[in-house]
């Protein structure tokens, strides 16, 4: 009876323990979240909101913090990359999923993973000796520019999109495909008419997924970039993102120079909440269409 | 006639858009292979044996990359050791335990945000958290725990769909026999999902070797072999950075870009294996 108790205590013991672990997820998010907004909000207001956020100039020495150029430069490059990578992205998530024969489909897959793999820092790397020399040379200017930007982003994408696309085109139901068929639809309409369209919440959570990686991501943009901090006219302008603004900085920094990092910080926490709140809708409304 | 041409501009866009896709998948393959050969063309030759082992001190002509291979072993094997119990336990919780309400859909949504926060966020949060608050400096551990937190959601989904694959068969066998909950997970559940749990811990060591801005703002970026895990080391990552950013020497950057790229191809490699494997067990129960 004794021997019985103490198992059942031990059972409720281990379930906390399981209850507690879980929690952590959630305590780690609230802890993340309160530190950097408490260290950058601050410093917005110091500067002024609208002289930080509209800023022009970023001159740290000088105590000018516009934040401006870095606000442009990430949401081009991110745009940008979008347009390449998800064109190029959802064609051959559509050519795993529906075209290519199974030996192709069986050895692109793992490529694909191994893309996914190979860490942002070996891209930069690889931007930087072949990328920044080829815009330099056909297209003029330093080479470091948005251009570089765009395409290194655009391929870091790729495996995010294809592998999320290619999923939620392979969940539309074959009853669909096989009707739109049987009404006399080619395999090909049948793919652009009726089967992405079925597919569209999960192709846009793949978009948004990877915009969230291209706007997040650090040091492969730093490398590439130039990262000068003024606001580009042109794809060959050397640019400076939010992101490579914190990493570079972050270094030397201190006292309100240190705090505008964390201000870039909160910025770039506000760009990913609100793709947060636009991927939340997209799974949400999906799960309105299946009832 | 007006049919026929109808037809016919019908076979036309098919075969273009046929062909756009065979393009697009051309173009994502041949990205790849042009990224690897490059890389390893250019870095394989500076990779010898005295680079692997020999520490790194410019000034006296040694260049190697041992103190690093050190410390990003070292950040792995702390960050494995804290993030996987706590994610494994997380996992056991959500599929074992959890009645779908309130509390489950906080801790996903807690997951799903986690897993979207760019690392450099991470690195901030790491920095002025372990680095300052808990003035554990530039140092392994703040790396360490800093990544602890990174990988958790990785580490959390895989488990999640490891124990999900166990079929309930299994479970109400156990509890037939008069097995408790405890002993049912511990005993039936858990060794059937070993295989993708080790999928997982692959996973996460991918993320944590090729992981750098979270890491050069935690673990800082001291090229010594660090004597403890309260001391500053230089990841792989963070070398090739230094290396390519600050342009010391574009062929050790080549050779250590080459190391991360076969570290990891074999972790690739083995994930693969291992989720195969982990298909086959299933599916074979």
């Amino acid at each position: 009876m004794d021997g019985r108790n103490r198992m059942k205590l031990f059972e409720k013991l281990m379930s906390a323990i399981f209850l507690i672990c879980a929690a952590i997820s959630v305590l780690s998010l609230i802890v993340i979240t309160v530190y950097v907004f408490a260290k950058g909000t601050p410093a917005i207001f110091k500067v002024g909101v609208w002289s930080f956020l509209s800023g022009t100039s970023w001159q740290p020495q000088a105590g000018i913090f516009g934040l401006l150029p870095m606000i442009t430069a990430s949401i081009l490059g991110t745009l940008g990359a979008i347009l390449i990578g998800v064109s190029i992205g959802l064609f051959t998530a559509i050519f795993l999923s529906e075209i290519a024969p199974k030996r192709i489909a069986n050895i692109m897959r793992p490529a694909v993973e191994l893309l996914a793999g190979i860490p942002s820092v070996v891209y930069g790397f690889f931007g930087l000796m072949v990328l920044v020399p080829i815009i330099r040379q056909y297209l003029g200017g330093a080479g470091n520019s948005l251009l570089a930007v765009i395409i290194i982003l655009a391929v870091m994408i790729l495996p995010t999109v294809i592998s999320i696309s290619e999923t939620s085109i392979r969940a539309v139901p074959a009853v669909i495909k096989e009707g739109s068929l049987a009404l006399g639809a080619s395999h090909m309409q049948t793919i652009f008419k009726v089967i992405i369209p079925s597919a569209r919440s999960g192709i846009m959570a793949a978009i948004v997924l990877g915009t969230g990686r291209a706007i997040g991501e650090t040091m492969a943009v730093i490398l590439v970039s130039g990262n000068t901090a003024l606001i580009p006219h042109a794809l060959t302008d050397r640019v400076r993102t939010l992101t490579a603004n914190i990493a570079l900085e972050m270094g030397y920094a201190s006292g309100l120079h240190q705090e505008t990092l964390f201000a870039t910080g909160v910025v770039l926490f506000v760009f990913i909440m609100l793709l947060n709140i636009v991927l939340n809708v997209i799974l949400y409304s999906k799960a309105g269409d299946r009832a | 006639m007006s049919v026929l041409s109808h037809a016919a501009k019908r076979r036309l866009s098919d075969k273009l858009l046929l062909s756009l896709t065979w393009f697009c998948s051309f173009i994502t393959i041949a990205v790849l292979v042009w990224i690897l050969s490059y890389i390893v063309i250019n870095g394989i030759t500076h990779i010898n044996w005295s680079f692997l082992t020999t520490i790194y001190k410019p000034v006296k002509g040694l260049t190697g990359i041992f103190p690093m291979i050190i410390s990003t072993l070292m950040i792995i094997g702390v960050t494995v050791i804290i993030s996987t119990p706590i994610g494994i336990c997380s996992a056991i919780y959500l599929v074992e335990y959890s009645k779908p309400g309130k509390l489950v859909a906080t801790i996903r949504f807690a997951t799903e945000t986690l897993a979207g926060i760019p690392s450099i966020i991470y690195g901030l949060f790491g920095f002025i958290f372990f680095v300052v608050a808990l003035q554990l400096k530039y140092s392994i551990l703040s790396g360490a725990l800093t990544l602890s937190i990174m990988v958790l959601p990785t580490v959390i989904r895989a488990t999640e769909e490891a124990l999900k694959s166990v079929p309930d068969m299994y479970r109400e066998g156990s509890l037939a026999l008069g097995a408790s909950k405890l002993t049912t997970i511990s005993r039936v559940v858990l060794p059937c999902a070993v295989p993708g749990i080790l999928t997982a811990l692959i996973l996460s060591i991918g993320r944590i070797v090729g992981e750098t801005a979270a890491v050069y703002l935690t673990a800082g970026y001291v090229p010594n072999i660090p004597s403890s895990i309260m001391r500053s080391g230089q990841t792989l990552s963070v070398h090739l950075y230094t290396l390519a950013k600050e342009g010391i020497s574009f062929e050790q950057a080549y050779a250590t870009a080459t190391v991360l790229v076969i570290i990891v191809a074999i972790l690739n490699f083995i994930a693969t294996r291992v989720a195969g494997k982990f298909t086959k067990v299933s599916t074979g129960g």
